[in-house]
């Protein structure tokens, strides 16, 4: 259960969220989504306080996270940015790397075995000794993911997990992400830009609008009224069957 | 498949664990190397003899008290440069940084000539042209004033966006020169038997670090290390990003300032006793990284030992190269590194 409430934050003079609240619930997938530059990346870090939001508080399970500890944070909250340097640690140990919140000293075997179990989940086990700048982008997306699930956080936050994945991974990825977040109780805030993949694997929508929370519906509320306003073009929703899509264009 | 998959990952870091003892044998077969170099020719075979006995021999005499201190200083000063390079490194975020390269030795070795000259930390020891350090924490406190504002000014600078790497480098010649020039002032102002000793010890002299010097370089280094070693998993965070490692709970804001200063500490009381040795720091981690990769849990302790050998390689050499004159390390180092260093630039440049 994650409650924000009322985030405001500026970059120097220029106001990018302001006054941004809503609410998730355990194991519910929420996509968060909104133009380039509408503040969707910079609302996902002042959740995790990666960076300081100017008011606003975010409540999980009940907890204010204003006063906690990074290292606190870091266990109920986990975070895929949109983008991840390349660097030159095996995948392997870049998952194990999730487990460092918990440890004290160094990591023993149940950090390891944690680690393994995602690594079969995600089916990166054919890639666990390659070093990370020898992949492609879509691979490490699914590294960064393995490592936020090996944190086994009570919050996930995703910004773009998909951008780099082809149809097929994309699809994977959400399934295991929507799987993970029942399995565990886990509550999925995800950055997407793909509304056909919103509307499959989200449990509710959130649109942001020039900083601003404009609306946040249930997946079989959207329609094309909502998505016109948001992005400022024409599209329609039809259902087929329990399924819902979206066209864009008139 | 789960067995597999972690034997697997267990045999890749045995592996590493391999490579570090591999290099750890290397280190101590150098160590018995140098014992063994030196006017008074001894074989291999006596040294290990000697080594064992420790029985008043005049060979046990040159083996334990003439050459060990020696042999150590090149080990502790290697590491403890190597290790501070390695940290600055991981988290200046930067592969071009270390101790000489962004000005603090030079900075820390403008303190202790400071208080070498002007407030009388030093003292001439007979006719030689040797200096000893008559007050040892004095001139260590002043080196670390020198080190560690250098450090601050490069902190400082690392946070403003404009700076890349190769900036931050440039930044650390300016602020060399800065250091260079004053105690170039010092010397001017000191007599001249003064400016003989500080001109030697700016080259960089293992000889001149005995048993009690090379114990202060230790009491520092070796917390330093646990500190770094405890921190691994922190530098592997960073490298993948502040906010990625800030997400991970490490504790950016603390962490990189306390890493700088420890390595500042290590650098300054390396840099007080044995002068100005450059380029072990830079070099030995880019060595590391192509034998380890960039995984800090191997590549702290690994960076420390191959500074060990670099530095005590380089010692060997200097004895060796135009025996018996023994040519000063720092610049040997300088000459050796300056092109390595001109290599990582330009590799800089086409990677960045
Ligand atoms: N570090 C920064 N400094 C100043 N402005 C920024 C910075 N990062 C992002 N912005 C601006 O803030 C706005 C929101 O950015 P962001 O949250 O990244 O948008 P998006 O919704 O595309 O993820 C944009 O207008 C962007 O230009
Ligand atoms: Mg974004």
């Amino acid at each position: 259960m994650i409650d924000v409430r009322n985030i405001s934050f500026s970059y120097g003079q220029k106001a990018v969220l302001q006054d941004v609240s809503f609410s998730a619930g355990d194991g519910e997938v929420v996509g968060i989504l909104g133009n380039n530059g509408a503040g969707k990346s910079t609302l996902i870090t002042c959740i995790n306080r990666v960076r300081r939001p100017d008011s606003g508080d975010v409540i999980i399970d009940g907890l204010s996270t204003g006063s906690m500890k990074e290292r606190d944070i870091a266990r109920l909250i986990a975070y895929v940015p949109q983008n991840t340097e390349a660097v030159r640690i095996s995948v392997f140990d870049s998952i194990l790397l999730g487990r460092r919140p918990y440890i004290r000293w160094g990591m023993g075997r149940e950090d390891i075995e944690a680690c393994q179990a995602v690594i079969e989940r995600i089916g990166l086990g054919s890639l666990q000794l390659r070093c990370m700048d020898e992949l492609s982008g879509g691979e490490m997306q699914k590294v960064m993911l393995a490592r936020a699930l090996v944190q086994k956080p009570r919050v996930m936050l995703l910004d773009e997990p998909t951008s780099n994945l082809d149809p097929r991974n994309q699809h994977e990825m959400m399934a295991i992400v929507r799987d993970m977040a029942r399995e565990e109780h886990i509550t999925v805030l995800a950055v997407l830009h793909d509304l056909n993949l919103a509307l499959r694997f989200c449990d509710r929508l959130f649109f942001l609008k020039d900083g601003r929370g404009f609306c946040c519906c249930g997946r079989d509320e959207v329609d094309g009224g909502i998505i016109r306003d948001v992005y400022g073009i024409d599209a329609e929703v039809f259902a087929a069957g329990d399924r819902r899509f979206v066209l864009i264009g008139g | 498949m789960g067995r597999e998959g972690i034997e697997a990952y267990r045999g890749y870091m045995r592996h590493r664990y391999v490579a570090l003892l591999l290099l750890l044998c290397l280190l101590a077969a150098m160590a018995v190397v140098s014992l063994s170099a030196g006017s008074a020719s001894l074989s291999v075979i006596d040294v290990l003899k000697a080594l064992a006995s420790h029985d008043g021999s005049p060979e046990s005499i040159i083996v334990w008290n003439v050459r060990m201190p020696r042999v150590a200083a090149a080990i502790v000063v290697g590491a403890a440069l190597a290790m501070s390079g390695c940290v600055m490194q991981a988290v200046l975020h930067n592969p071009l940084a270390s101790s000489s390269t962004l000005g603090v030795s030079q900075g820390a070795s403008f303190g202790a000539a400071l208080a070498i000259t002007c407030l009388g930390a030093g003292m001439q020891s007979g006719g030689s042209a040797s200096l000893l350090i008559s007050e040892p924490y004095m001139v260590t406190l002043f080196a670390f004033i020198g080190g560690i504002s250098t450090t601050i000014v490069i902190l400082f600078l690392s946070r403003l966006r404009i700076a890349s790497p190769s900036v931050l480098v440039l930044a650390g010649v300016a602020i060399s020169s800065t250091f260079s020039g004053a105690t170039t002032l010092i010397q001017y102002f000191a007599d001249d038997v003064m400016v003989a000793s500080i001109v030697y010890w700016t080259f960089g002299n293992l000889g001149r670090a005995g048993w009690n010097e090379i114990a202060m370089i230790g009491a520092v280094c070796v917390p330093a290390f646990v500190f770094f070693m405890l921190s691994r998993w922190d530098y592997n965070a960073i490298e993948s990003g502040e906010y990625s490692a800030r997400s991970l709970g490490v504790n950016v804001g603390v962490l990189v300032p306390l890493s700088l200063g420890l390595s500042a500490l290590i650098t300054s009381v390396s840099v007080s006793f044995t002068g100005c040795i450059s380029f072990i720091g830079l070099i030995a981690p880019h060595v590391m990284r192509r034998i380890v990769g960039n995984d800090y849990r191997y590549l702290i302790p690994g960076s420390a030992i191959c500074g060990a050998v670099l530095l005590l390689v380089a010692d060997i050499a200097c004895r060796m190269i135009i025996s018996p004159v023994v040519l000063p390390i720092g610049a040997l180092t300088s000459f050796v590194g300056a092109p390595l260093f001109l290599c990582l630039i330009l590799r800089e440049r086409r990677v960045g």
